[in-house]
């Protein structure tokens, strides 16, 4: 009886750790549309209204947590909003001069905004889910799928700037990987007045930093210089990306890393960790937005 | 309701319950830069009180459901919570531990092995990340804020699985022995 008893414990265990790891290795061999994604896509798109609806649910509670962690941060943010404000104040009379001169001048060149936000239509989402792996999978779901005209690469921002891309999509939810995400990588512009271009990249093993890599080694970069979305690199392939999302503020532009590895360290300007709400930026009917593109980061 | 489906009943609930707000809630709390990860406790809990083999399925299908609803690589969480389950399990059957801080100390356990596994697989299946002080920091103060959320959550799992835990033979042997085969909690008229 007590042989008979341990037999069928060690066969039960024995057959979950098989179909442990066949699911691992079948799923890890897959592409995105094989059949154990299917079955993912299914499961998710199944538990997404009991998801959401939970978040609602709970929303106050995690609301009272963030509130005790805001409070203490309160103060030291408050400061650095005050000079952020006066920095900026004395910088838009200057902006302003700068854009009427633009506008004079791209008139002149005949410059059509090629890929800029006007092309979109952004869509506001929810957010429902989040990783809670972010070291090694840095994404969260959101409440609009593809009944709302979400596409797999379409870009993902809120109101401070680019928050990540859709990767995942299902009937009413959909996945977005953010840029902190170690798979995720765009092309990127430095506003430091020779407008750098690079390769926004994550720093592994640090969510809230990020990298601009292959810069010019004598770029005149600058502690807080601005690292927005480059756009289009090339009239044949259009970039996923409008030009212009702000990314990020430099943070760390050492001049010897800068000639060794060409690269500096920006951090994002999206508020990552405390995202509710996310704006999908699904491309016009009838634009290049809007259709099957090349996709460059 | 039969007495051999009551436990599975609840274990089902309860699990689903646990991931649905273990991810759209808990996880998005961070305490000291983590979020408490609620699962291997709820694993490690179940397998103190109701054995390996109900812990090793409770696992494997704890794992399998936050894999599919995270959008994970399936089957890596499942191959961690199943060994939890299934050691939580044997300490009990085993052991028999009664000491009160028994299920705080299963908890961190839990807690180290689904961290720590976590971050080998992600390794050995390749994804980019070095073992950095960030990353040591936060598997040390996740297993910290798990270990605090420890006997709380076994609490709960006794209040929910109570009553429909089939009686453990070793327990009941060792009842024989020390009061001659009667239940302490027998009252004498039924004696």
């Amino acid at each position: 009886m007590y042989d008979r008893q341990v037999r069928r414990r060690r066969a039960v265990l024995a057959l979950l750790v098989v179909v442990s790891l066949i699911l691992l290795t079948a799923y890890f061999g897959e592409n995105a549309g094989s059949p154990l994604h299917a079955v993912q896509r299914g499961v998710i798109t199944v538990l997404s209204p009991v998801e959401e609806g939970a978040s609602r649910a709970l929303k106050p509670v995690r609301d009272l947590f963030g509130w005790f962690g805001d409070t203490l941060h309160a103060k030291q943010e408050r400061d650095q909003l005050k000079a952020q404000r006066d920095d900026l104040l004395r910088k838009v009379s200057g902006y302003e001069l700068a854009m009427e001169e633009n506008a004079r001048l791209s008139k002149l060149l005949a410059i059509d905004g090629s890929n800029d936000l006007s092309r979109y239509d952004p869509y506001t989402a929810r957010v429902t889910i989040r990783s809670p792996n972010s070291l090694f999978q840095d994404t969260i779901q959101v409440d609009a799928g593809s009944g709302d005209g979400v596409r797999v690469g379409q870009p993902v921002i809120d109101g401070a700037g680019l928050v990540g891309r859709v990767s995942t999509v299902s009937g009413p939810t959909s996945v977005v990987t953010l840029i902190t995400d170690q798979s995720f990588s765009v092309s990127g512009r430095v506003l430091d007045g020779k407008g750098e271009w690079g390769l926004v990249k994550p720093s592994l093993g640090d969510p809230n930093d990020l990298l601009v890599q292959q810069l010019n080694a004598d770029a005149p970069i600058r502690l807080d210089d601005l690292v927005v979305t480059a756009g289009s690199i090339s009239s044949r392939l259009q970039s996923l990306y409008p030009r212009g999302i702000p990314i990020g503020r430099v943070t760390k532009a050492d001049p010897q890393e800068l000639a060794d590895k060409q690269q500096v360290h920006i951090s994002p300007l999206a508020d990552l960790r405390h995202l509710d709400f996310v704006q999908i930026l699904i491309g016009r009917a009838g634009t290049a937005a809007g259709g099957v593109r090349a996709q460059v980061p | 309701m039969n007495d051999s489906l009551r436990l599975p009943l609840r274990l089902i609930a309860l699990g689903f319950v646990a991931v649905v707000v273990q991810i759209a809630a808990v996880s998005q709390i961070t305490v000291f830069g983590v979020s408490a990860d609620l699962s291997p406790l709820l694993v490690a809990s179940v397998g103190l009180l109701a054995g390996s083999l109900p812990g090793a399925v409770f696992g494997f299908a704890v794992g399998l459901l936050v894999d599919l609803a995270l959008v994970q690589t399936l089957g890596v969480t499942s191959l961690l919570f199943i060994a939890i389950g299934y050691w939580a399990g044997r300490l009990r059957e085993l052991r028999d531990p009664s000491h009160g801080l028994v299920p705080l100390a299963a908890g961190t356990t839990a807690a180290a092995v689904s961290t720590i596994g976590y971050a080998l697989m992600q390794f050995l299946l390749g994804v980019q990340a070095p073992v950095s002080w960030l990353l040591l920091r936060q598997i040390v103060v996740l297993i910290l804020v798990d270990a605090l959320l420890a006997l709380p959550v076994y609490a709960l799992v006794r209040r929910i699985v109570q009553g429909s835990l089939p009686e453990d033979p070793r327990r009941r042997r060792r009842r024989a022995y020390t009061t001659g085969g009667l239940s302490p909690l027998q009252r004498p008229s039924a004696r």
